[in-house]
Protein backbone atom coordinates (compact mmCIF):
# COMPACT_ATOMS: atom_id res chain seq x y z
CA UNK A 1 0.00 0.00 0.00
CA UNK A 2 1.87 3.43 -1.24
CA UNK A 3 0.21 5.25 1.41
CA UNK A 4 2.13 3.69 3.74
CA UNK A 5 5.55 4.72 2.55
CA UNK A 6 6.15 8.13 4.56
CA UNK A 7 5.80 11.55 3.20
CA UNK A 8 9.78 11.90 2.35
CA UNK A 9 9.59 8.60 0.81
CA UNK A 10 7.10 9.50 -1.28
CA UNK A 11 8.74 13.19 -2.57
CA UNK A 12 11.91 11.39 -3.03
CA UNK A 13 10.86 8.76 -5.43
CA UNK A 14 13.23 7.65 -7.61
CA UNK A 15 15.25 10.52 -7.32
CA UNK A 16 16.33 13.14 -9.55
CA UNK A 17 16.04 12.26 -13.45
CA UNK A 18 19.89 13.92 -13.58
CA UNK A 19 18.06 16.41 -16.78
CA UNK A 20 16.13 18.92 -17.77
CA UNK A 21 18.40 22.07 -18.39
CA UNK A 22 19.34 20.99 -21.92
CA UNK A 23 15.41 20.89 -22.68
CA UNK A 24 15.02 24.08 -20.84
CA UNK A 25 18.15 25.97 -22.55
CA UNK A 26 16.92 24.29 -26.35
CA UNK A 27 13.49 25.83 -26.04
CA UNK A 28 15.53 29.25 -25.12
CA UNK A 29 17.65 28.88 -28.02
CA UNK A 30 14.91 27.77 -30.69
CA UNK A 31 12.76 30.69 -29.31
CA UNK A 32 15.71 33.19 -30.10
CA UNK A 33 16.54 31.66 -33.67
CA UNK A 34 12.59 31.92 -34.15
CA UNK A 35 12.17 35.58 -33.82
CA UNK A 36 14.65 36.51 -36.97
CA UNK A 37 13.58 33.54 -38.54
CA UNK A 38 9.89 34.65 -38.12
CA UNK A 39 9.84 37.99 -38.87
CA UNK A 40 11.68 37.34 -42.39
CA UNK A 41 8.91 34.92 -43.24
CA UNK A 42 6.16 36.55 -42.25
CA UNK A 43 7.49 39.78 -44.17
CA UNK A 44 8.51 37.72 -47.45
CA UNK A 45 4.86 36.35 -47.03
CA UNK A 46 3.37 39.94 -46.95
CA UNK A 47 4.76 41.67 -49.49
CA UNK A 48 3.94 38.84 -51.43
CA UNK A 49 0.48 38.85 -51.33
CA UNK A 50 -1.64 38.66 -54.10
CA UNK A 51 1.34 37.28 -56.05
CA UNK A 52 0.95 34.67 -58.33
CA UNK A 53 1.96 30.99 -58.18
CA UNK A 54 5.03 31.66 -60.36
CA UNK A 55 6.21 34.76 -58.53
CA UNK A 56 6.21 32.80 -54.87
CA UNK A 57 7.81 29.61 -56.23
CA UNK A 58 10.70 31.24 -57.85
CA UNK A 59 10.78 33.18 -55.01
CA UNK A 60 10.74 30.29 -52.54
CA UNK A 61 13.20 28.39 -55.32
CA UNK A 62 16.19 30.84 -54.63
CA UNK A 63 18.78 28.70 -52.77
CA UNK A 64 19.14 31.86 -50.23
CA UNK A 65 15.30 32.07 -49.26
CA UNK A 66 15.17 28.28 -49.36
CA UNK A 67 18.14 28.17 -47.17
CA UNK A 68 16.48 30.17 -44.46
CA UNK A 69 13.56 28.65 -44.75
CA UNK A 70 14.72 25.16 -44.07
CA UNK A 71 16.41 26.82 -40.96
CA UNK A 72 12.92 28.51 -40.03
CA UNK A 73 11.73 24.79 -40.10
CA UNK A 74 13.85 23.48 -38.00
CA UNK A 75 13.76 25.75 -35.68
CA UNK A 76 10.38 25.99 -35.37
CA UNK A 77 9.12 22.37 -35.21
CA UNK A 78 12.41 22.12 -32.79
CA UNK A 79 10.59 24.37 -30.66
CA UNK A 80 7.37 23.34 -31.03
CA UNK A 81 7.93 19.51 -29.83
CA UNK A 82 10.02 21.20 -26.73
CA UNK A 83 6.81 23.23 -25.82
CA UNK A 84 4.08 20.41 -26.58
CA UNK A 85 6.30 17.98 -24.58
CA UNK A 86 5.78 20.37 -21.56
CA UNK A 87 2.59 20.51 -22.10
CA UNK A 88 1.81 16.38 -22.29
CA UNK A 89 4.08 16.86 -19.14
CA UNK A 90 1.88 19.40 -17.01
CA UNK A 91 -1.29 18.01 -17.58
CA UNK A 92 -1.43 14.55 -18.99
CA UNK A 93 -0.50 12.20 -15.57
CA UNK A 94 -1.82 8.77 -16.78
CA UNK A 95 1.43 6.67 -17.48
CA UNK A 96 0.51 4.86 -20.53
CA UNK A 97 -1.64 7.61 -22.21
CA UNK A 98 1.70 10.36 -20.95
CA UNK A 99 4.06 8.17 -22.63
CA UNK A 100 1.45 7.52 -25.74
CA UNK A 101 1.09 11.40 -26.22
CA UNK A 102 5.24 11.97 -26.08
CA UNK A 103 5.71 9.57 -28.72
CA UNK A 104 2.74 11.05 -30.86
CA UNK A 105 4.06 14.40 -30.20
CA UNK A 106 7.52 13.26 -31.90
CA UNK A 107 6.22 11.40 -34.71
CA UNK A 108 4.11 14.79 -35.51
CA UNK A 109 6.84 17.29 -35.12
CA UNK A 110 9.10 14.24 -37.47
CA UNK A 111 6.04 14.11 -40.20
CA UNK A 112 5.69 18.25 -40.07
CA UNK A 113 9.50 18.95 -40.17
CA UNK A 114 10.13 16.70 -43.10
CA UNK A 115 6.68 17.11 -44.87
CA UNK A 116 7.96 21.23 -44.95
CA UNK A 117 11.77 19.74 -45.55
CA UNK A 118 10.36 18.21 -48.76
CA UNK A 119 8.23 20.98 -50.12
CA UNK A 120 11.28 23.56 -50.10
CA UNK A 121 13.70 20.81 -51.58
CA UNK A 122 10.85 19.84 -54.10
CA UNK A 123 10.75 23.77 -54.88
CA UNK A 124 14.29 24.55 -55.11
CA UNK A 125 16.12 21.81 -56.52
CA UNK A 126 12.98 21.52 -59.11
CA UNK B 1 -5.76 14.43 -16.05
CA UNK B 2 -6.14 17.50 -14.68
CA UNK B 3 -9.49 17.60 -13.25
CA UNK B 4 -11.83 21.02 -13.98
CA UNK B 5 -14.82 20.48 -11.62
CA UNK B 6 -14.45 19.10 -7.85
CA UNK B 7 -15.82 15.63 -7.12
CA UNK B 8 -19.32 15.47 -5.77
CA UNK B 9 -18.78 15.34 -2.52
CA UNK B 10 -16.29 18.26 -2.41
CA UNK B 11 -18.88 20.45 -3.76
CA UNK B 12 -19.18 23.59 -1.36
CA UNK B 13 -23.05 24.48 -1.03
CA UNK B 14 -24.44 27.21 0.83
CA UNK B 15 -23.97 27.46 4.46
CA UNK B 16 -25.41 28.63 7.85
CA UNK B 17 -26.27 32.69 7.81
CA UNK B 18 -25.39 33.56 11.85
CA UNK B 19 -26.96 36.98 11.76
CA UNK B 20 -26.03 39.63 14.65
CA UNK B 21 -28.61 39.79 16.90
CA UNK B 22 -28.62 43.32 17.73
CA UNK B 23 -27.78 46.63 15.57
CA UNK B 24 -24.06 46.75 14.99
CA UNK B 25 -22.12 50.14 14.67
CA UNK B 26 -19.73 48.80 11.90
CA UNK B 27 -20.83 45.83 10.39
CA UNK B 28 -19.18 43.68 7.95
CA UNK B 29 -19.83 39.88 6.44
CA UNK B 30 -17.75 36.94 6.14
CA UNK B 31 -18.55 33.90 4.39
CA UNK B 32 -16.27 31.10 5.89
CA UNK B 33 -15.42 28.06 4.65
CA UNK B 34 -16.27 24.78 6.75
CA UNK B 35 -16.29 21.19 6.42
CA UNK B 36 -15.70 18.85 9.24
CA UNK B 37 -14.01 15.51 8.69
CA UNK B 38 -16.69 14.00 11.21
CA UNK B 39 -19.72 14.74 9.24
CA UNK B 40 -20.54 13.11 5.83
CA UNK B 41 -21.87 16.96 4.79
CA UNK B 42 -20.57 18.70 1.55
CA UNK B 43 -18.18 21.67 2.68
CA UNK B 44 -20.09 24.33 2.84
CA UNK B 45 -19.89 28.84 3.27
CA UNK B 46 -21.13 29.97 6.76
CA UNK B 47 -22.05 33.53 7.06
CA UNK B 48 -21.04 35.83 10.02
CA UNK B 49 -21.76 39.50 10.82
CA UNK B 50 -19.63 41.10 13.51
CA UNK B 51 -18.73 44.35 14.35
CA UNK B 52 -15.90 45.73 13.03
CA UNK B 53 -15.78 48.07 15.97
CA UNK B 54 -16.00 46.19 18.33
CA UNK B 55 -13.30 44.00 16.91
CA UNK B 56 -9.21 44.16 16.44
CA UNK B 57 -8.00 45.72 12.78
CA UNK B 58 -6.82 42.56 11.42
CA UNK B 59 -9.23 39.41 9.66
CA UNK B 60 -7.44 36.83 12.59
CA UNK B 61 -8.98 39.31 14.82
CA UNK B 62 -12.26 38.69 13.46
CA UNK B 63 -11.56 35.13 12.96
CA UNK B 64 -11.18 35.18 16.80
CA UNK B 65 -13.51 37.45 17.58
CA UNK B 66 -16.26 34.89 16.08
CA UNK B 67 -14.75 31.95 17.61
CA UNK B 68 -14.93 33.24 20.88
CA UNK B 69 -18.48 34.73 20.52
CA UNK B 70 -20.43 33.48 18.19
CA UNK B 71 -18.86 29.98 16.43
CA UNK B 72 -16.79 27.31 18.75
CA UNK B 73 -16.36 25.09 16.34
CA UNK B 74 -14.81 27.57 13.53
CA UNK B 75 -11.29 26.09 13.06
CA UNK B 76 -8.22 27.58 11.51
CA UNK B 77 -4.28 27.87 12.93
CA UNK B 78 -3.01 30.75 14.39
CA UNK B 79 -0.17 31.59 16.32
CA UNK B 80 2.28 34.94 16.34
CA UNK B 81 -0.17 36.89 14.98
CA UNK B 82 2.59 39.41 13.36
CA UNK B 83 3.28 38.03 10.50
CA UNK B 84 6.27 35.11 11.18
CA UNK B 85 5.22 32.06 12.35
CA UNK B 86 3.17 31.65 8.99
CA UNK B 87 0.34 29.55 11.16
CA UNK B 88 -2.93 31.63 9.50
CA UNK B 89 -2.11 31.25 5.74
CA UNK B 90 -5.69 31.00 4.30
CA UNK B 91 -7.02 32.73 0.90
CA UNK B 92 -8.81 35.84 1.64
CA UNK B 93 -11.16 37.44 -1.06
CA UNK B 94 -9.41 34.79 -3.24
CA UNK B 95 -5.72 35.97 -2.75
CA UNK B 96 -3.83 33.35 -0.69
CA UNK B 97 -2.05 35.74 2.42
CA UNK B 98 -2.20 35.45 6.41
CA UNK B 99 -4.92 36.72 7.97
CA UNK B 100 -3.09 38.33 11.06
CA UNK B 101 -1.50 40.97 8.33
CA UNK B 102 -4.36 41.25 6.16
CA UNK B 103 -6.33 44.72 7.45
CA UNK B 104 -10.18 44.09 7.53
CA UNK B 105 -9.91 47.77 6.46
CA UNK B 106 -8.06 47.04 2.92
CA UNK B 107 -10.96 44.57 2.20
CA UNK B 108 -14.59 46.14 0.70
CA UNK B 109 -18.06 44.42 1.41
CA UNK B 110 -18.53 40.80 2.07
CA UNK B 111 -14.94 39.18 3.00
CA UNK B 112 -13.80 35.63 1.62
CA UNK B 113 -12.11 33.27 3.52
CA UNK B 114 -10.89 29.75 2.18
CA UNK B 115 -8.20 27.40 3.27
CA UNK B 116 -5.06 27.59 1.31
CA UNK B 117 -6.14 26.27 -2.58
CA UNK B 118 -5.63 22.92 -3.82
CA UNK B 119 -4.40 21.03 -0.42
CA UNK B 120 -6.16 18.33 1.28
CA UNK B 121 -8.49 19.99 4.19
CA UNK B 122 -8.22 18.76 7.21
CA UNK B 123 -10.75 21.03 8.58
CA UNK B 124 -12.64 24.53 8.29
CA UNK B 125 -9.15 26.72 7.11
CA UNK B 126 -6.96 24.40 8.38
CA UNK B 127 -4.92 22.64 5.28
CA UNK B 128 -2.88 19.18 5.18
CA UNK B 129 0.78 20.71 4.26
CA UNK B 130 2.56 17.15 4.94
CA UNK B 131 3.84 16.77 1.33
CA UNK B 132 4.97 20.82 1.47
CA UNK B 133 7.00 19.61 4.37
CA UNK B 134 8.06 16.32 3.13
CA UNK B 135 9.61 18.31 0.44
CA UNK B 136 11.12 20.99 2.23
CA UNK B 137 13.04 18.07 3.95
CA UNK B 138 13.80 16.71 0.74
CA UNK B 139 16.10 19.46 0.02
CA UNK B 140 18.22 19.10 3.30
CA UNK B 141 17.68 22.86 4.56
CA UNK B 142 20.74 22.90 6.59
CA UNK B 143 24.63 23.77 6.42
CA UNK B 144 26.64 21.12 4.43
CA UNK B 145 30.05 21.33 4.93
CA UNK B 146 33.24 18.97 4.57
CA UNK B 147 35.75 21.11 5.95
CA UNK B 148 36.35 20.53 9.91
CA UNK B 149 34.45 23.03 11.99
CA UNK B 150 36.18 25.91 12.74
CA UNK B 151 37.18 27.06 16.32
CA UNK B 152 34.87 30.12 16.02
CA UNK B 153 32.10 30.34 13.28
CA UNK B 154 31.87 29.45 10.05
CA UNK B 155 32.61 32.98 7.94
CA UNK B 156 30.88 34.93 5.65
CA UNK B 157 31.62 38.22 4.03
CA UNK B 158 29.42 41.10 4.00
CA UNK B 159 28.51 40.87 0.60
CA UNK B 160 27.98 37.16 0.42
CA UNK B 161 25.80 37.57 3.76
CA UNK B 162 23.30 40.51 1.51
CA UNK B 163 23.06 37.20 -1.27
CA UNK B 164 20.39 35.79 1.51
CA UNK B 165 18.55 39.18 2.07
CA UNK B 166 15.22 38.39 0.49
CA UNK B 167 15.59 34.27 0.74
CA UNK B 168 15.94 33.82 4.84
CA UNK B 169 12.93 36.18 5.47
CA UNK B 170 10.72 33.00 3.83
CA UNK B 171 8.51 32.01 6.90
CA UNK B 172 7.18 29.14 4.92
CA UNK B 173 3.53 29.64 5.27
CA UNK B 174 2.79 28.09 1.73
CA UNK B 175 0.82 30.99 0.18
CA UNK B 176 3.12 30.88 -2.58
CA UNK B 177 3.07 27.15 -3.77
CA UNK B 178 -0.23 26.90 -3.02
CA UNK B 179 -0.95 29.88 -5.83
CA UNK B 180 0.75 28.58 -8.24
CA UNK B 181 -1.11 26.62 -10.90
CA UNK B 182 1.65 24.44 -11.85
CA UNK B 183 1.99 23.14 -8.11
CA UNK B 184 -1.93 22.49 -7.58
CA UNK B 185 -1.24 20.22 -11.10
CA UNK B 186 2.09 18.32 -10.58
CA UNK B 187 3.05 18.87 -6.72
CA UNK B 188 3.72 15.18 -6.29
CA UNK B 189 7.33 16.10 -8.01
CA UNK B 190 7.60 19.71 -8.86
CA UNK B 191 8.95 21.21 -5.43
CA UNK B 192 6.97 24.62 -5.28
CA UNK B 193 8.22 28.14 -4.79
CA UNK B 194 8.62 28.22 -1.09
CA UNK B 195 10.82 24.67 -1.34
CA UNK B 196 12.59 26.07 -4.01
CA UNK B 197 13.18 29.23 -2.66
CA UNK B 198 14.22 27.75 0.21
CA UNK B 199 16.61 25.20 -1.50
CA UNK B 200 18.07 28.18 -3.47
CA UNK B 201 18.86 29.80 -0.15
CA UNK B 202 21.25 26.80 0.74
CA UNK B 203 22.84 27.11 -2.86
CA UNK B 204 23.83 30.81 -2.77
CA UNK B 205 25.18 30.58 0.79
CA UNK B 206 28.94 31.17 0.88
CA UNK B 207 29.09 28.89 3.80
CA UNK B 208 27.88 25.82 2.25
CA UNK B 209 30.08 23.04 0.87
CA UNK B 210 27.35 21.03 -1.04
CA UNK B 211 26.15 23.29 -3.77
CA UNK B 212 27.29 20.48 -6.90
CA UNK B 213 24.86 17.99 -5.07
CA UNK B 214 22.13 20.40 -4.07
CA UNK B 215 21.78 21.44 -8.10
CA UNK B 216 22.30 17.44 -9.00
CA UNK B 217 19.54 17.17 -6.89
CA UNK B 218 17.43 19.69 -8.80
CA UNK B 219 18.05 18.61 -11.88
CA UNK B 220 15.12 17.22 -12.93
CA UNK B 221 12.47 17.72 -15.56
CA UNK B 222 10.14 18.01 -12.70
CA UNK B 223 11.49 18.97 -9.18
CA UNK B 224 12.30 22.62 -11.34
CA UNK B 225 11.18 22.85 -14.89
CA UNK B 226 7.55 23.01 -14.02
CA UNK B 227 8.37 26.70 -12.93
CA UNK B 228 7.02 28.74 -16.12
CA UNK B 229 7.39 31.89 -14.79
CA UNK B 230 3.58 32.16 -14.00
CA UNK B 231 4.87 34.64 -11.03
CA UNK B 232 1.59 34.26 -8.61
CA UNK B 233 4.20 33.31 -6.15
CA UNK B 234 5.93 36.72 -5.66
CA UNK B 235 2.47 37.75 -6.01
CA UNK B 236 1.09 36.01 -3.00
CA UNK B 237 3.61 36.38 -0.73
CA UNK B 238 3.13 37.99 2.21
CA UNK B 239 6.35 39.17 2.85
CA UNK B 240 6.79 40.62 -0.34
CA UNK B 241 9.70 38.14 -1.77
CA UNK B 242 9.94 36.62 -4.94
CA UNK B 243 10.38 32.85 -5.28
CA UNK B 244 9.98 33.43 -9.32
CA UNK B 245 13.35 34.88 -9.08
CA UNK B 246 15.32 32.69 -6.74
CA UNK B 247 13.93 29.94 -8.99
CA UNK B 248 15.19 31.63 -12.52
CA UNK B 249 18.74 32.18 -10.46
CA UNK B 250 18.59 28.23 -9.45
CA UNK B 251 18.10 27.69 -13.36
CA UNK B 252 20.61 29.68 -14.09
CA UNK B 253 22.92 28.03 -12.18
CA UNK B 254 21.86 24.94 -14.16
CA UNK B 255 22.62 26.16 -17.07
CA UNK B 256 26.29 28.31 -15.70
CA UNK B 257 27.47 24.60 -14.83
CA UNK B 258 26.78 23.20 -18.29
CA UNK B 259 26.90 25.35 -20.95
Amino acid sequence: MSEMRTPLSRVRGLGSAKKGTEHFWLQRVTALANIPLAVFFVSAMVAHAGADYVTVTAFLSRPIVALVMLLLIFSMVWHMRLGLQVVIEDYIHGHMAKLLALILNTFFALAVGTSSVLAILKLTLA
Amino acid sequence: MVEIALPKNSRVQKGIVHKADKKLEKPRTLKIYRWDPEDPANPRMDTYEIDAADCGPMLLDALIKIKNEIDPTLTFRRSCREGICGSCAMNIDGQNTLACTKGLDETKGKITVRPLPHMPVIKDLVPDLTNLYAQYQSIEPWLKTDTPQPQSEWKQSREDREKLDGLYECILCACCSTSCPSYWWNSDKYLGPAVLLQAYRWLIDSRDEATGERLDDLEDPFRVYRCHTIMNCAKACPKGLSPAKAISEIKKMMVTREV
